[in-house]
């Protein structure tokens, strides 16, 4: 039997690190998302609170992703707090892209023209309606790019939760080739599976392109 | 006197970083009244405006809009920003810069207002949008994103997004500074529209003649003083001022 062929028979189990991945992947990105746009609004104002927010999010910039997957996995149970490997990586995906979200999406705040802002308060608009319907957006549309950069970048870390024993993809192709000694075979196969991803990644970004280039934003 | 002003300022100095830009300023504005505000770059004008809606705080003295006190509350303490909100809501504000929302359409921009602050509903608001369009002649770019417009047409849809809120004042930070001259007519004209209505406008600008013709006061401010406040015809023909008269003859 030839080494694909063997892949193939192992398509089961491959398939369910497949999905696995994809669901971790979606929720994490989907959580980490609203978290950053809620650290965004927490960074409009200035005060104790916020200085401790910038002080975690530079924390979560210097820290590798897979330390943080330790420390949630195995450093948390010396504290008393045990978590599942499923959870204490989805936690990480979401604290950890969550920081970066809200950095992005800050500093496209930094250079949002003031005078929106000032239009809607002359209006009557309360804080909260102002981030929500005139500058978030905004700030959504202008860091297309940049959040379909850290996408690629988050799918591409969920692959370090299989340290911490999550059964995704890179798992499921780990466990294969050690069965059948076939890792060129099968870390192929998964590096088709993460490109097949990223591929529908870049084709969806590129589609919400044409709502910021319907408004002058850009020019896709 | 039964008719509460539309707008009445008094003591009002401000300071920025030690510097004061706004010193005891007095002003009433009655219902249906333009007052223009005149005066070289740099003399208060702008700051004037934006302490009527609190985009910027004054130091001391009080501003009321239709009879309420805006800023401070009843008990002499600084308002919520809900409250602040709520009275913002009565005034609207035009910007030389236009600051119309770009991700929203133009029919969009004048709907947001009413729809978010009031809570009026959609179609209603819509109704009323198309109203106003129409008033400013910007009907048929309803549909149109903001970057497709030029600055006049931005500006008239900006005076539309003010109107919605159907304030008891509005507020021009000079309007049409920003524009090329071919397209400052149009914009004064919506203007002399509007105050033909009875509108409520203070208007702080550079345009003599339309101060001239469509004020029913005009005001100077120098170094942060208010030096001048007479009718348009004795401001531009007599005015008490020396420093006005010199103003008008380089103008």
């Amino acid at each position: 039997m030839s080494e694909w062929a063997i892949v193939w028979e192992a398509r089961g189990a491959i398939l369910d690190g497949f999905y696995n991945t994809l669901i971790l992947f979606g929720l994490s990105v989907t959580l980490a998302f609203v978290l950053g746009c809620a650290f965004a609004y927490w960074l409009e104002t200035r005060n104790p609170a916020t200085l401790a927010l910038r002080g975690f999010i530079n924390c979560m910039r210097m820290l590798p992703f897979l330390i943080l997957a330790y420390l949630l996995y195995y450093g948390l149970p010396s504290l008393g707090l045990r978590l599942n490997a499923w959870t204490a990586g989805l936690i990480a995906l979401v604290v950890y892209y969550g920081a970066y979200f809200g950095e992005v999406l800050r500093g496209a705040r930094l250079v949002l023209p003031e005078g929106q802002v000032e239009a809607a308060k002359a209006h009557g608009f309360t804080g909260f309606k102002v981030f929500r319907r005139i500058v978030l957006p905004q700030l959504i549309i202008k860091t297309r790019p940049l959040m379909g950069n850290l996408l690629i970048l988050c799918l591409k870390d969920t692959a370090f939760l299989t340290i911490i024993t999550v059964q995704e993809l890179t798992a499921a192709a780990n466990s294969v080739q050690s069965t059948y000694f076939v890792p060129m075979e099968a870390f192929v196969v998964v590096i088709l599976l993460y490109w097949l991803i990223s591929i529908c990644l870049e084709l969806a970004l590129k589609w919400a392109g044409r709502f910021g280039a319907k408004r002058g934003f850009e020019h896709v | 006197m039964s008719d509460v002003p539309a707008v009445r300022i008094e003591r009002l100095s401000k300071s920025f970083g030690g510097v004061e830009v706004l010193r005891d300023i007095e002003l009433t504005v009655n219902k249906g009244e333009v007052v223009s505000v005149l005066g070289s770059s740099g003399s208060g004008k702008s700051t004037l405006l934006r302490c009527i809606n609190w985009l910027e705080e004054p130091d001391r003295g009080s501003i009321h809009i239709a009879g309420q006190r805006i800023g401070i509350d009843a008990s002499g303490r600084k308002m919520r920003n809900k409250e602040l909100a709520a009275l913002r809501a009565r005034t609207g504000m035009v910007f030389q810069g236009f600051n119309l929302w770009p991700h929203l359409t133009v029919l969009h921009n004048v709907m947001e207002s009413p729809v978010q602050v009031k809570g009026m509903r959609k179609d209603e608001a819509r109704r009323i949008a198309l109203e106003l369009l129409e008033k400013v002649g910007m009907v048929e770019k309803a549909d149109a994103y903001p970057y497709t417009l030029s600055g006049g047409q931005k500006q008239r849809v900006a005076i539309a997004r003010a109107l919605a809120m159907s304030p008891e004042v509005i507020l021009f930070d000079e309007p049409t500074s920003a524009l090329d001259p071919e397209r400052v007519g149009e914009v004064l004209q919506v203007m002399k529209n509007l105050s033909a209505e009875g509108y409520t406008m203070i208007v702080v600008t550079h345009e003599m003649e339309f101060a001239r013709a469509v004020s029913d006061q005009v005001v100077f401010l120098e170094k942060g003083l208010l030096i001048e406040k007479s009718d348009p015809e004795t401001f531009f023909t007599n005015p008490a001022s020396e420093r006005v008269r010199r103003f008008l003859e380089l103008a």
